[in-house]
């Protein structure tokens, strides 16, 4: 099959420049091998465009396949369809101010974002937290990886052909959601963390729901292992797809619990602790398969974990205040803001200018997200503005492997493989 | 200001200047991470010795930074992880506004594609031996670097090619 006739095909009448030079990266790539194009009467050959609009693809992510039959000789993967520009915004924002937008990165999980953001912006500024603060933070964390890993099982699960599965598992989020509401005031896109600490301590209400939660999902996590473990068609579906090996792995760089599915377990929250997660007793699941199925175990693991870490943060929780008393480092309390001159000037000043870093000064802090390691490097001018912010988003890096991972696949499998690396194309195309 | 580095650091920093003394432009420390600027033509050396010699296995990103104004405007930051000591390293290099380029390190890490291609599509700085160095967010025909400092928050009216609104138009 040569280019000239896939581009007549194809007839592309939207940017042309871009899509002429994906079908020829997709041409050149694996060069080296041999091309047997010349006898095909058959026409087994073909270019299959694979989203960007696909249920199946998580989002709004595209693939171009060269399929021999039905197997995956050769792969591209186009994205950027979500682009919006964040660290664009970023440069142009407070800290603060910025925080709502990392809510939209990865969507599944914002109060990861959150964290990471204002831990970062803590690191360069020296602002302490709170005892407290880090403790309720590590519990919103950990709600998100279970938020997080409960719509990857449901869609994993669905793209192996079950449906109902997939509302059992939002049942699970929706008292997810719940609990945020009850943290934060929001369902969806928290902006609980504040640089400094959190907006507001956790009401007795929600620790309630938080207890009962924890308490109650270990049974729902059982009875999906019930259903799944000894699954025939689960296993033959997930077993020896898109089969990564550590090295490679490595390699690729792959992150979060697509690489401890190889057999390598890094994670941040071991590797260099941030928050109070030194204090706490968890483990780190790992497998060696470095298949689907080794993804489904280490991260329905990592709930148990996260369910491990929740209560021993609820019974470490120590009293206090949940946010710095510094008004030059965070937002004063709402009622200082309305019963005092100083509060409300504090305030002001806090959204006007906000919180300023030394100039020149650099860092990068980053967290376990329930993708992997979700890192923010900030560079700063001494304004309240950063000089350049950097997201360092694990589905990006998770999607490189997609591209290494698919060739030679079956096409039916591209969507378990897709669903099994769990990227988010918010976070990706930042 | 003197530097107050871990054991595994002090070993890759003495590591780096016995091997590339003239290579080696400045180590500084800020907020507790290490940087360590290199010149720009010896990248792939150095990047081989510290994946070979000093267990730095897994690149972790690769971003650039615009010093608006500055001499050698572009900066390459290359965020390194050792997985035998856990140390993280920042490798530095610079280059040109005219004409930036600097040697592609896929050969070392093939985690480097997408991440030298994001730098590319954002800045415009071109790799050299980079297998495939296509823009990876914009598309090819748009013109323009966004994350240089020149390029305005609002975008530039017309530079990309918006779908007709109207369903008779072919065009």
């Amino acid at each position: 099959m040569k280019l000239s006739d896939i581009q007549s095909k194809v007839n592309s009448t939207f940017f042309k420049e871009h899509q002429k030079k994906l079908y020829q990266s997709l041409e050149d790539k694996h060069t080296s091998i041999e091309e047997l194009d010349e006898g095909d009467p058959l026409t087994t050959k073909m270019i299959l465009n694979m989203g960007p609009q696909h249920p199946a693809t998580h989002g709004v992510l595209r693939l171009v396949l060269q399929l021999d039959g039905e197997t995956i000789e050769k792969n591209k993967l186009d994205i950027g369809y979500l682009h919006r520009g964040v660290e664009k915004i970023a440069e142009n924002k407070t800290y603060q101010e910025f925080m709502p937008y990392t809510d939209r990165m990865d969507y599944l999980s914002p109060y990861s974002n959150n964290v990471a953001l204002c831990t970062a912006v803590e690191k360069i500024a020296s602002v302490e937290v709170p005892e407290r603060a880090h403790y309720i933070r590590m519990i919103g964390c950990e709600l998100a990886r279970i938020s997080s890993h409960l719509l990857w099982l449901g869609t994993m699960v669905m793209d192996a052909g079950a449906i109902s599965f997939f509302i059992w598992t939002f049942k699970e989020r929706e008292k997810i959601y719940d609990i945020m509401d009850r943290i934060g005031g929001h369902r969806f896109t928290i902006s609980h963390s504040r640089i400094g600490g959190v907006a507001n301590d956790l009401t007795d209400e929600a620790t309630a729901y938080i207890k009962e939660f924890i308490n109650t999902f270990p049974n729902e996590l059982r009875d999906y292992h019930k259903l799944l473990d000894r699954n025939r068609i689960f296993f033959d579906r997930n077993e020896a797809t898109g089969v990564l090996k550590t090295e490679d792995a490595l390699k690729i760089g792959a992150t979060g619990p697509v690489l401890r599915a190889c057999g390598y377990a890094l994670d941040i929250r071991k590797l260099s602790p941030y928050a109070r997660y030194n204090e706490v007793d968890f483990n780190i699941p790992t497998r060696l398969e470095g298949d689907n199925l080794a993804r489904y175990y280490v991260r329905m693991e990592e709930m148990g974990e996260s369910i491990k870490i929740i209560k021993q943060c609820l019974e470490k929780l120590p009293k206090g205040p949940v946010r710095t008393d510094n008004a030059k480092q965070s937002y004063p309390s709402k009622d200082e803001v309305y019963y005092s001159m100083e509060g409300m000037i504090h305030d002001f000043m806090m959204t006007d200018t906000g919180i300023c870093p030394p100039e020149g000064a650099e860092s990068y802090h980053a967290v376990e997200s329930p993708k992997g390691e979700l890192g923010y490097y900030i560079q700063s001018d001494g304004t309240g503005h950063p000089w350049r912010l950097k997201i360092n988003a694990p589905s990006f890096t998770n999607l490189q492997v997609l591209e290494n991972v698919l060739d030679g696949e079956m096409v039916a499998d591209t969507v378990v493989i897709i669903g099994g690396l769990d990227p988010v194309l918010g976070e990706a195309d930042k | 200001m003197s530097l107050q580095l871990s054991d595994p650091l002090q070993n890759t920093v003495d590591g780096l200047t016995e091997n590339f003394s003239d290579k080696v432009i400045e180590v500084y420390q800020s907020t507790g991470d290490t940087f360590i600027r290199v010149e720009a033509d010896a990248i792939v050396e150095i990047a081989t010795y510290l994946r070979d010699k000093q267990h730095y296995v897994y690149l972790s990103d690769i971003f650039g930074i615009d010093r608006y104004t500055s001499e050698e405007r572009f900066e390459v930051v290359y965020n390194l992880l050792s997985l035998k000591t856990g140390a993280r390293v920042f490798v530095k290099v610079r280059c040109e506004e005219e004409d930036p380029v600097v040697d592609s390190v896929t050969s070392v890490w093939p985690a480097a594609g997408w991440n030298e291609r994001e730098v590319y599509d954002m800045f415009g700085v071109f790799f050299n031996n980079h297998p495939d160095l296509r823009r990876i967010f914009l598309p090819e025909d748009f013109q323009y670097f966004p994350l240089r400092k020149e390029f305005p928050l609002l975008g530039i009216p017309g530079s990309i090619e918006l779908p007709s609104t109207t369903p008779d138009n072919d065009q």
